[in-house]
């Protein structure tokens, strides 16, 4: 709480005036304050950026302002007046928009229909598509913002359905768009092109909020960036006078360390090896095909990707869960039998421990009390009672001691564990699969949902696994995690791993180009792309 | 989006369904009004019927050892996530195994064929219950619609057994031979003549050794965490290594083979032979108390026990006011299972809400969950 209030920027109004001025927002649920007295203003036709810690508030006062829910307190005056919204549809009819992190599109109606979705004209739809198509044609030309208005959503790519997202609150009139972690979901590549749209929409006059929590984001894009912590707004500054430390250093109230400490990998002998193997998912697609890699004690490899390029499918396969069409996976040279719905079970036997990509839904039972959670994987082991019994002691013993050594919060084994905040889940399912001891540890997504002080513990361990010879897999579409954790790091693209890269050679560029399976030598992408390997 | 927090535990298990019971008997009332008969008697009656006498209780727990099989039944395919609404087809067939074994060895002494024939029973309950989970774990046929299904097949099937297979040539009436009294699970009465003429017999003893293993088995061994994973959440049972497949026949057999007691009590203690439908919907009222009971076994013999005096009760009521005729009392056990089954959910929301004003810490601790859910 004692870190300086760098100076609030823009006091002054400025040129355009003021899309959105907040005033002293307050919004009680009970005790919990989750905004106190937020002040924020937003100049007109600018890119206004919002980070902070998961519970900072910031989705709360983005709600305020989109009408989902009412201040207890506090002025909101668009365009310089006051206005009380009570609903979406009235901070619509206000010219405020947001695109939401979880599209709201109907997968198989067409662009042009889902455009339209709740602003149709009449009854009758033909003619509110005839017009609709002719404002998307303006639309689309005016803001480089082309997408096929008679495609099918589900056919086009996730950067062309956010497009659509945007496109739905421009065809609704919106002067203000708020865009909720818009880039979660984008390759690089997506990302600029998303950004270079941002820009155009600011060249035509209109205001961007973009709340992220990738700082480099926020200094690639932004004019100005707001930053709250703990339901207050810390601060405002200026994005070229401010820093990706310092803006850390706001969000979590203590010096944080972005870069992870790491010495060079000693590798060994080799732990994992993968061999030919072909994965199909659960529609019988096949979305592995053909990979072959191996991992050495000491090791991180990492796969880099876009989500939903055969990562999943590759990760359940080698932990068990999911059946493989063919191909092997050896553990210290030994095929593992990975066949059948109780592969995970062998896999755990032979050593290889596994935090899955979604805690909530397959590494967590999230009805269970934190100490059931404990042994989730494990419950066959003798450890945890012998014959057919559970010993329960044995497993809140071993809960108990979980929580002590990573540090979970509240530390309470007999809580629900879906009342846990992400970062807290994912160490409950971290310390469970690193207590166990396995030579190999397969990991996705380790820091996903997770606040910025435990993404530095859950990096920390992760190199501790692999200091102590552990081969680790690491899966993540966040790049930067990749290039920070990873010893080698591979790209796989449309089931197939496209190419491998050092970490400390490859710029964001050369990875982000084969995420989209582009060759090396393909042009480059603007912007954030640009930059060069971090040191 | 509001916040909210699940009620305390006790709230949940004792508060809820109380009222919930209280609202279905104030509804029961105003329908006895409408017939122009005393609430206040009529309830009175149900009450001194069920408990208030020897034979009256003993005819509760009867009915009650019937629920407690069957609630059991459904609570313990619950817990895996599956619903097993085939008890009455699985008890059904049971009988078979059931009065095979009892026929056989009725020249013993029950102390042998009672444990062969609960094996024997609980083998066919099993059995007929297994072919579904089986169905389900292979072909993904749900549970809901096969077990359904085989209780059809259960009746058509009962119906060939009985009349072309264990009828004697001797008799017209569509039943089996009669058990000779070796054979038989031993009445209560025998011990104690408080119970009067009711049925009440040594089964209640298997119900209540059922409650306490099925209790063992789902929150004190591995299998039964296996199950309550599986329950919870599929994709993290299959993380964990537990195979679904096996887990669900495993469960829906041991679900059948519960459901199949029912047969031991009806058969060879009260009939004293197989007669034809003799489960007579016991299979149903299970799910309701399973549902009412929470799927614990504490709150299933509490449940049973309500729906057993209901039942007797409910008898009773209709011999002593003659304006509340059988098809009343069917009304009225309609609404308790309607508002304690169904409707169980009705009063939650605003339950949650009370509590929420009662303890404020509780409200602060269940905004911030709420609110870190909502942000990320």
């Amino acid at each position: 709480m004692n870190t300086q209030r760098p100076e609030t920027a823009a006091a002054t109004v400025p040129a355009n005036g003021w899309a959105i001025e907040l005033e002293k927002i307050n919004k009680r649920f009970g005790a919990v304050h989750a905004n106190k007295d937020i002040d924020l203003k937003v100049a007109r036709g600018t890119i206004h950026g919002i980070v902070g810690e998961n519970g900072a508030g910031k989705s709360t006062l983005m709600s305020i302002l989109y009408g989902f829910y009412t201040a207890d307190s506090g002025v909101i005056r668009v365009n310089g007046q006051e206005h009380a919204i009570t609903d979406s549809r009235h901070a619509l009819a206000l010219g405020i928009g947001m695109v939401h992190q979880h599209f709201m599109l109907v997968e198989n109606f067409s662009v042009l229909e889902n455009v339209i979705l709740g602003a149709e004209d009449s009854g009758f739809i033909k003619p509110s598509l005839d017009r609709a198509r002719k404002e998307l044609n303006r639309l689309e030309h005016e803001y480089d913002l082309e997408v096929d208005p008679d495609a099918i959503i589900e056919d086009i790519s996730v950067g062309q359905q956010q497009r659509v997202e945007i496109l739905k609150a421009l065809y609704r009139g919106a002067e203000t768009l708020i865009l909720d972690e818009p880039t979660g979901v984008l390759t690089p590549k997506e990302a600029d092109d998303l950004f270079r749209v941002l820009e155009t929409l600011r060249e035509q006059g209109k205001t961007v909020i973009l709340i992220t929590h990738k700082l480099r984001e926020i200094m690639a894009i932004t004019d100005n960036v707001s930053v709250m912590r703990q339901g207050e707004m810390v601060a405002t500054v200026k994005t070229s006078e401010t820093s990706p430390e310092q803006l850390a250093e706001l969000m979590v109230g203590r010096r944080v360390l972005l870069r992870v400490d790491k010495t060079p990998a000693n590798p060994g002998a080799t732990l994992l090896e993968v061999q030919n193997l072909v994965v199909a998912d659960d529609m019988g697609h096949v979305r592995v095909k053909d990979v072959s890699f191996s991992i050495r004690a000491g090791e991180i490899v990492g796969i880099a990707g876009v989500s939903g390029n055969g990562q999943s499918e590759l990760l359940e396969s080698v932990s068990g869960m999911r059946d493989q069409k063919s191909g092997n996976v050896l553990l210290k040279g030994t095929a593992l039998s990975l066949k059948g719905d109780d592969g995970a079970a062998r896999a755990r036997e032979a050593g290889l421990a596994h935090v899955p990509e979604d805690r909530q839904r397959m590494g967590l039972v999230t009805t269970f009390a934190e100490w059931e959670n404990a042994i989730l994987g494990y419950q066959g082991n003798a450890k945890y009672g012998a014959g057919p019994f559970l010993d329960i002691s044995a497993a809140k013993k071993a809960a108990a001691e979980h929580i002590k050594l990573f540090d979970v919060r509240p530390a309470n084994i007999n809580l629900k564990s879906s009342l846990f905040s992400g970062g807290n889940q994912q160490k409950i399912v971290l310390a469970r699969e690193m207590e166990q001891d396995p030579d190999v540890l397969v990991i996705g997504q380790p820091t996903r949902g997770v606040d910025i002080g435990a993404i530095e513990f859950i990096h920390n361990e992760i190199i501790k696994m692999r200091d102590e010879g552990k081969a680790i897999l690491l899966v993540s579409v966040e790049l930067d995690e990749i290039r920070s954790l990873a010893d080698r790091i591979l790209v796989m693209f449309d089931g197939v791993i496209v190419g491998e890269a050092d970490p400390a050679t490859a710029t964001e560029g050369e990875l982000g180009l084969m995420m989209a399976g582009i060759g090396k030598d393909a042009p480059r992408g603007l912007g954030i792309a640009e930059q060069g390997p971090l040191p | 989006m509001s916040a909210r927090r699940p009620i305390p535990r006790w709230a949940d298990i004792a508060l809820l369904p109380a009222i919930n019971l209280l609202l279905a008997f104030l509804v029961s009332g105003l329908v006895v009004l409408l017939v122009g008969e005393n609430p206040f008697h009529a309830i009175q009656v149900i009450i001194y019927g069920a408990f208030g006498y020897g034979e009256g209780l003993g005819y509760t727990l009867y009915y009650a050892t019937n629920f407690i099989f069957t609630g059991l039944a459904v609570a313990v395919a619950a817990q895996a996530g599956l619903f097993n609404i085939g008890g009455d087809g699985q008890a059904y067939v049971a009988g078979l195994g059931a009065v095979v074994v009892a026929l056989a060895l009725d020249q013993t002494h029950w102390l042998i064929a009672m444990p062969l024939a609960v094996i024997a029973a609980g083998a066919v309950g099993g059995f007929w219950a297994f072919v579904p989970g089986w169905l389900q774990a292979k072909r993904g046929s749900h549970v809901v619609i096969t077990t359904i299904m085989f209780n059809f097949i259960a009746a058509a099937l009962m119906v060939y057994m009985v009349n072309r297979v264990l009828k004697p040539a001797s008799t017209m009436a569509p039943e089996s031979e009669t058990i000779e009294v070796a054979g038989r699970v031993p009445q209560l009465r025998q011990f104690f003549s408080f119970f009067g003429y009711s049925p009440v017999n040594l089964s209640i003893v298997i119900a209540v050794l059922a409650l306490i293993g099925v209790y063992i088995l789902v929150w004190h061994t591995k299998f039964g965490y296996a199950m309550r994973v599986l329950g919870a959440n599929p994709t993290a049972s299959r993380y964990a290594g537990i195979s679904n497949s096996k887990m669900i026949m495993i469960t829906m057999t041991i679900s059948g083979a519960l459901a199949g007691m029912v047969a031991i009590n009806e058969v060879m203690g009260v009939q004293n032979r197989l007669v034809l439908d003799f489960v007579a919907g016991a299979g149903f009222v299970g799910i309701a108390v399973a549902l009412m009971g929470r799927n614990h076994p504490i709150g299933i013999l509490l449940a049973a026990l309500l729906f057993g005096a209901l039942y007797q009760g409910g008898q009773e009521l209709q011999f002593v006011i003659p304006g509340i005729t059988r098809e009343m009392i069917v009304v009225i056990q309609a609404l308790v299972i309607l508002f304690t089954g169904a409707m169980e959910g009705l009063f939650r929301p605003s339950l949650e809400r009370a509590f929420m004003l009662f303890s404020p810490e509780q409200k602060a601790d269940a905004i911030a969950v709420s609110t870190a859910k909502s942000e990320s």
